[in-house]
């Protein structure tokens, strides 16, 4: 087998939780493209189109799947990306805080978005 | 536990020169990383104008797609998405065992590369429809 060069090592559990939101991801961040590009014209998403979609329970909850894991995602391969530059200590820290923060408020922020498409707000 | 691995400095963009595929890929992987988490919250954002009621919605997203120059980000974010996509997919299957291949892991970079390239191409005419 080939010398690994991850940026973290293997076993870990965000190491794994990192794999199951990207194989996670693939699917639906392409699906979201198809539907609101290709299915749906992007200029005419409406907040009725939107109202109607968001009701569906299945897509509203593949919703918030998509939003929880594209957070973690990406705040986790930020850190990842900065340990991998050789961060460490204080600014290792700060910036593991930052994110968990920078990532609990976009998450809330997009249920509120969700809620309100779905008339809830 | 995370660690680090001693690259060299990646911001010398002198060395690019000496590249080699596993390094443009690891490269084009965080680039497209940043810009997607970037776009992420950038995206929560727009979209927050749902809180301001139906019409403040409807209009904060039809006026931004009558500007040419979102229609062409959007390609970017496509390209870049697309990339990650297909890119992470093949990080998958080697952290699965499969195509580890020194040799492999270039062709399937490349792969990923002009398949980004052709997604993008054919996408063109449905991302600038009705400029």
């Amino acid at each position: 087998m080939a010398e690994r060069y991850s940026s973290f090592s293997s076993g870990s559990t965000r190491w794994f939780l990192q794999r199951v939101t990207a194989a996670f991801l693939v699917v639906t961040l392409a699906f979201h493209f198809l539907l609101l590009h290709f299915f749906h014209h992007a200029p005419e998403i409406t907040f009725s189109g939107s109202h109607a979609r968001y009701s569906v329970p299945a897509y509203f909850v593949t919703m918030v799947l998509f939003l929880a894991a594209a957070t973690f995602h990406g705040t986790n391969g930020i850190y990842n990306a900065l340990v991998n530059q050789g961060v460490t200590g204080t600014p290792k820290r700060v910036a593991k805080w930052v994110l968990v923060v920078a990532g609990v408020l976009v998450f809330v922020q997009g249920i509120r978005v969700a809620l309100a498409l779905t008339g809830g707000a | 536990m995370s660690q680090s691995h001693n690259r060299g400095l990646v911001e010398d963009f002198g060395r690019w020169r000496e590249f080699s595929a596993g390094m443009w890929a690891w490269v084009f992987h965080k680039f497209t990383g940043w810009v997607l988490i970037g776009y992420l919250f950038t995206h929560i954002a727009v979209l927050s104008s749902a809180l301001n009621g139906d019409a403040a919605y409807t209009q904060t997203l039809q006026g931004l797609e009558q500007l040419a120059v979102v229609r062409v980000l959007e390609v970017g974010l496509l390209a870049v998405a697309a990339f990650h996509i297909l890119n992470g997919i093949r990080l998958l299957f080697i952290d699965l065992g499969v195509g580890t291949a020194l040799d492999t892991q270039e062709k399937s970079f490349y792969a990923s590369l002009i398949l980004t390239g052709i997604i993008v191409v054919v996408s063109v005419p449905v991302f600038l429809e009705g400029l």
